[in-house]
């Protein structure tokens, strides 16, 4: 189903995080949108962050490149290598950002279409706390869903106990 | 608010049994000895944990100095929940300018189906 909230994140154990969005088309355009540099530069980014560099090379062991620049000129790479490429269902793709010493995290986006609706579910498993750590100090704040949600349980705790 | 406040929080957040305390705190304050009754653990053992969440910022303790009771502290909590927002918004936003994408290439196909 589509949830009305948008965004849910959550994480089913200590290294992963994962993201939870509904969209109101087939999945083969949900699948298009998150791999064709064409389209990922119309959405990618927030809050005066946009993609400047943006290389996809979808096939099993291809490359993907990413850098958004932010406010003030900030940039932000990541990089990585697609593990299985099976259009418009299953992405699963290695993950590393600038500046991170060791590991990659692993990425895996699966797109369910009921009715011509998409629900894609992403999860990102890291390799370490330091990658964590260093995830949380980033800019972007992106990948960090591992300990807000931790914070979110307890808030769900407290609600659910107060 | 700094990234090594932020770094305490979260790290004191990640245990389980911390989070299970600070839930018990949010319903009033409680004495060590209260707070131990439902772990599995030795009263020095939750002292541990509340040693790590007093350092955070998210729980004080009494003056009282026969039972010390534990309290929740709001603001850190508080702060870091803006944190996780501020990282949900982020994204939501990103996947409305999606939305709207996934929308204009219906329309396109619908106008020009090939």
């Amino acid at each position: 189903m589509i949830r009305p909230e948008g965004l849910v994140v959550s994480t089913p154990s200590a290294v992963e995080v994962v993201l939870r969005r509904g969209f109101a088309a087939p999945r083969r355009l949900v699948f298009d949108a998150l791999t064709r540099p064409e389209l990922l530069r119309r959405w990618h980014g927030a809050r005066g962050w946009q993609l400047v560099v943006c290389e996809v090379e979808l096939r099993a062991g291809g490359a993907w490149r990413f850098v958004a620049r932010g406010p003030g000129g900030a940039e932000m790479g990541m990089r990585g290598v697609y593990r299985e490429v099976e259009a418009p269902a299953r992405l699963v793709q290695t993950e590393v950002h600038d500046g991170w010493d060791e590991g990659a995290a692993l990425v895996t986006t699966l797109l369910d279409e009921r009715d011509g609706r998409t629900e894609m579910t992403t999860t990102v498993r890291y390799p370490s706390q330091e990658i964590r750590d260093s995830v949380l100090r980033t800019p972007m704040e992106r990948g960090a869903g591992e300990a807000y949600d931790r914070l979110a349980a307890l808030l769900d705790d407290t609600k659910g106990t107060s | 608010m700094t990234a090594d406040v932020l770094d305490a929080t979260f790290a004191a957040l990640a245990d389980p049994t911390r989070r299970a305390i600070l839930a018990r705190l949010a319903r009033g304050e409680a004495t060590v000895g209260e707070l131990a009754a439902p772990f599995a653990m030795s009263q020095p053992g939750v002292s541990k944990h509340l040693r790590v969440l007093e350092k955070a910022g998210l729980i004080s303790r009494g003056r009282d100095a026969q039972r010390r009771p534990c309290r929740l502290e709001a603001g850190p909590l508080r702060d870091a929940a803006r944190w996780l927002e501020n990282y949900r918004d982020y994204w939501e936003e990103s996947y409305r300018r999606l939305d709207g994408l996934l929308a204009e290439l219906q329309d396109e196909e619908t106008r020009d189906p090939s």
